[in-house]
């Protein structure tokens, strides 16, 4: 059976779609699950830096697809897990290089192999939204809690129904409990009131990505976080199993009192 | 703080203010992206309004019309008679 190629698209940039792409997909691969990421956004390479894997990329997807390389040799393996890819995408070229047609296809060849495609898309709802789109089943729409992040998303939204990918999940990033609190940042509730799509992570600001892409390594491989239990929770919701929204729940205090301890999961490390 | 004393002056929290902008941005970028929208409201209005009266269908209007706090629907639509035994085909 074919794998299943999910989109994670937001309209607006900045808001956190090589992270979630980069989290969600080493989740799902922490899972024990194939997965390969594809990094959609030619010309603005990141994906890569974000994984740790800048230094080990030889062939990119616009050679593949214009058949300078087979696909096989562009795909680079994650250091530690080993179910778990990279499709990097080109620096120096730009989003028309390839077509919508051209990613079809190459996203139904990655399906075969792989359990999961995850298609990190570029911003904007222009050529490269529409490639990053292509090949697409499902789509993950990204958001934080601000008036112009929702606005874009529900243009994308209207969008992806337009090009016949349904019911996208959304992930609310960069949610801050103390502001929600005191009635300065749109909760959880409105976002999902205004947008009316399924709700499938809440991912709290955290500093502690800043400083795992500072180290390259996605901040889900670090179960002590909050942002990386939120991350591990969208896959295992993204796998079928149903886990409460906790993640608002349990502070900070609780969560550095665990670190200090040193009580929690350790770090996963592949077999 | 800021939110507790601001509410003490009255003014209302902004998330709340984010909501209702945002609640209004969308009726109308909504309607933007899909005239399709306005279109199959106007045909069907032309259908049910027809059944009581007769209406020039090409000088009918509908569009959003937007406030400042509010956003409306507007349609003008010239009527040319209304039907007599309305009461009749009623019952």
């Amino acid at each position: 059976m074919a794998g299943r190629a999910i989109v994670v698209t937001s309209g607006k940039g900045g808001v956190g779609k090589t992270t979630t792409t980069a989290n969600v997909g080493t989740g799902l691969a922490l899972a024990g699950r194939k997965v390969v990421l594809v990094d959609a956004d030619i010309g603005l390479r990141n994906l890569d830096v974000v994984m740790g894997l800048e230094n080990r990329i030889v062939y990119d997807l616009v050679e593949v697809i214009e058949g300078h390389c087979e696909l096989r040799k562009a795909l680079i393996r994650h250091k530690q897990l080993d179910n778990l890819y990279l499709l990097p995408t080109a620096q120096t070229r730009e989003k028309d290089a390839v077509t919508p047609e051209q990613m079809r296809d190459l996203v139904a060849e990655l399906r075969e192999e792989f359990d999961y495609v995850l298609i990190d898309s570029p911003a904007g709802i222009e050529h490269g939204f529409r490639n990053a789109i292509a090949g697409a089943t499902e789509a993950l729409i990204v958001t934080t809690p601000e008036v112009t992040a929702v606005r874009d998303a529900d243009r994308v939204i209207g969008m992806l129904e337009a090009y016949d990918v349904k019911d996208p999940g959304l992930i609310i990033n960069r949610i801050r409990p103390d502001m929600v609190r005191r009635g300065d940042m749109l909760d959880i509730d409105d976002v999902i009131d205004i947008l009316r799509i399924d709700l499938v992570g809440i991912v709290p600001d955290d500093q502690d990505i800043i400083v795992a892409t500072n180290r390259g390594e996605p901040i889900v491989l670090d179960q002590r976080t909050r942002a990386g239990q939120a991350y591990q929770n969208i896959a295992r919701r993204i796998e079928g199993e149903e886990v409460p929204f906790r993640e608002l729940a349990e502070s900070s205090f609780v969560n550095r009192l665990r670190r200090l301890v040193g009580i929690g999961n350790k770090r996963r490390k592949a077999n | 703080m800021l939110g507790y004393i601001s509410r003490l002056f009255g003014r209302q929290e902004s998330s709340r203010t984010a909501k209702e902008r945002l609640r209004l941005v969308l009726v109308h970028d909504r309607a933007s992206v899909s005239p399709e929208l306005l279109e199959s409201l106007k045909e069907e209005l032309i259908e049910v309004i027809s059944k009581y009266m007769e209406i020039d269908v090409a000088e009918m209007e509908v569009a959003l019309d937007r406030d400042d706090d509010s956003v409306a629907l507007v349609a003008n639509i010239p009527v040319r008679q209304v039907k007599r035994n309305l009461a009749q085909t009623k019952h």
